[in-house]
């Protein structure tokens, strides 16, 4: 640098020698005032719309805590419902339901997901216009209302060909229905994110395609794999609207059965209480969201726990 | 460090003539092989043959089909859809696309290393025991894992950590590994693709050396792109080039010279060959 800061000895030689420092500051000086605005106005519409996000949600636990908080106790837990004591009445028998429904719902999703994930991306030949019909409509099932899934629950499920009548059975399966499209794709861009390198190595050590998708390439995937359950749970847990058609009573005193006798869950317990006047049921609503929520966050927590363990045993 | 130094003890005059007298073990026989992927062929009416406990390396430029001869040998390219193999490829004198040929059994006997170093994500020791737990090999697992380090020269690099992950491994310490899985299954032939493409030279010097040293058991066939690493390793060379057929439209891969490698590299008989080995193509 010291070189060139040396008086230049022509005019000319200094003309150019100013010229460049000027092109230089030029290039390297501030941006232009104009560009920098659009830039932070940009940042300000991203910020709000975090915020809007957040906000909505915040304002809602909120909420739930300050009407909630006089009812949080133990025996919210373990109490079961009551519409001539609501001042003691609690959410057992709704949360025993909510744990049974979904409890069917992850024993249906896991391996009807995986599997389907794995003949789609693993067996099926896109050359088939089959296989390529089957893909379409699994991403156009994840968009269909849960509404219509609770009456194809009641009508194929409840009744119809498998006739299980108004049981919890009846609310896992279709619940499972409306979830598993959610994980099947779930599952799919899991298992496509194994590299084909790991798929070669395993075939050409001589296993068979079996072998390499078991050993390899679903241990690989799990973690993609949870991240698709968890989301499909989270969905599950909180749907009324199906269930109301299928079953789900408002009122269980007793513990409910996965096979038989009346069951109900968080949402639909919740969604009765809100929908009375009187101000004591309104606190018990409340209070049941808080109730949902710790149940979600307890099943997501495990989940989490469980994607990042494989996560460190894999990467 | 390289075959140069460790050459002397080939060319020990009384062990040539030695070698010269045994008839040569014949693994793979490749006859008039044209391997086409949708119907457009990219190597086209190739014949050579690879001889038992010989390093045979294939080269030539980039889009010779050089790898896709090389996923022939062990029906790799079953997996490419598409893929159609003519000809004949006789492994021990039997026909590998044979009809009651199981591409799995192929690929248990004969091993394949690939360009990339591909360790699964799982620890060094589940690496190697994967094969001998997959094709049911009978005997103590941790034996057969230990052998396999021995014999590709890793063991003692990694005893004290099997139970880490192999992508913690260097590049040329993981592609070694990958050789040490293939060794795991006992196969008899190593297909190696272009093993060394992504290693500096002193990882890219053990392996050449590790192959020398193999050698001694198994039957090797080499792609590489590196005429040197041909030169210092192989003991037979075939020299891929890309011909456009007639009309200009299609291009594909043919064996140009196949010979023992110091007359390739010395006194090779087609001129093409020469202005390639000299680096006056390429």
């Amino acid at each position: 640098m010291a070189a060139g800061d040396r008086a230049p000895d022509t005019a000319r030689a200094r003309l150019a020698v100013a010229g460049a420092r000027a092109g230089t500051a030029a290039t390297l000086g501030r941006t232009d005032r104009g560009e920098r605005a659009r830039g932070l106005i940009f940042l300000a519409l991203l910020v709000l719309a975090v915020t809007f996000a957040l906000t909505g949600l915040g304002a809602l636990l909120v909420w739930a805590g300050i009407e909630g908080a006089p009812r949080l106790s133990l025996e919210l837990f373990t109490a079961g419902p009551s519409s001539l004591s609501p001042e003691t009445a609690g959410y057992r028998t709704a949360i025993l339901g909510t744990l049974y429904v979904i409890g069917g719902v992850i024993l249906l999703i896991v391996p009807i997901g995986v599997g389907a994930a794995i003949y789609l991306e693993e067996y099926a030949d896109r050359r088939h216009w089959w296989n390529r019909f089957v893909e379409l409509n699994v991403q156009n099932l994840a968009g269909v209302p849960s509404i219509v899934y609770g009456i194809l629950g009641l009508a194929f499920i409840v009744r119809g060909p498998a006739s299980f009548g108004f049981v919890a059975a009846a609310g896992s399966a279709t619940l499972a229905l409306l979830v598993l499209p959610t994980v099947i794709l779930a599952s799919r861009e899991a298992i496509r994110a194994v590299p084909s390198s790991v798929r070669e190595g395993a075939l050409a050590l001589g296993a068979t395609q079996w072998q390499t998708i078991r050993r390899q390439v679903l241990p690989a995937a799990i973690p993609g794999v949870l991240t698709g359950v968890i989301l499909a749970v989270a969905r599950a847990i909180g749907e009324a609207a199906p269930l109301l058609l299928v079953g789900a009573v408002t009122f269980v005193t007793v513990d409910p059965s996965f096979f038989e006798g009346g069951y109900s869950t968080l949402p639909v317990q919740i969604f009765n209480y809100a929908t009375r006047p009187q101000e004591v049921f309104q606190v018990l609503a409340a209070a049941g969201v808080i109730v949902m929520l710790v149940v979600l966050l307890a099943m997501n927590s495990f989940a989490i726990w469980l994607r990042n363990r494989y996560e460190r045993q894999f990467s | 460090m390289h075959a140069a130094i460790e050459m002397p003890t080939d060319r020990d005059p009384r062990q040539a003539e030695e070698a010269a007298a045994v008839k040569r073990t014949t693994v793979f026989d490749i006859d008039s092989v044209t391997v086409s992927y949708g119907g457009v062929p990219a190597v086209r009416d190739i014949a050579f043959d690879v001889g038992e406990r010989e390093i045979t390396a294939l080269i030539g430029p980039s889009g010779c089909g050089k790898s896709t001869l090389l996923r022939c040998l062990n029906r790799m390219n079953d997996l490419i859809p598409g893929a159609h193999v003519e000809g004949r490829v006789l492994y021990h004198g039997e026909d590998l696309y044979g009809p009651r040929v199981d591409p799995v059994q192929v690929r248990k006997l004969i091993g394949m290393v690939f360009q990339k170093p591909n360790p699964f994500p799982k620890s060094i020791y589940d690496n190697i025991a994967f094969g001998p737990r997959v094709v049911g090999m009978s005997g103590d697992l941790d034996e057969i894992v230990e052998r396999a380090l021995e014999r590709a020269a890793l063991w003692d690099e990694v005893k004290d950590r099997l139970d880490q992950n192999a992508f913690g491994m260097s590049g040329g310490q993981q592609q070694r590994l990958c050789i040490a899985r293939a060794l795991a299954i006992e196969p008899d032939t190593i297909l190696m693709d272009e093993p060394c493409s992504a290693l500096d030279p002193i990882s890219t010097g053990k392996i050449e050396d590790l192959m020398i040293e193999l050698k001694q058991r198994y039957s090797i066939v080499i792609v590489t792109h590196n005429m040197q690493q041909a030169a210092r390793v192989s003991d037979r060379t075939a020299f891929f080039t890309v011909e456009v057929d007639e009309g200009g439209q299609h291009r594909s891969g043919r064996v140009v010279e196949f010979d023992d490698t110091e007359k390739i590299f010395t006194n090779p008989a087609d001129e093409r060959t020469e202005a390639y080995v000299t680096g006056r193509v390429g």
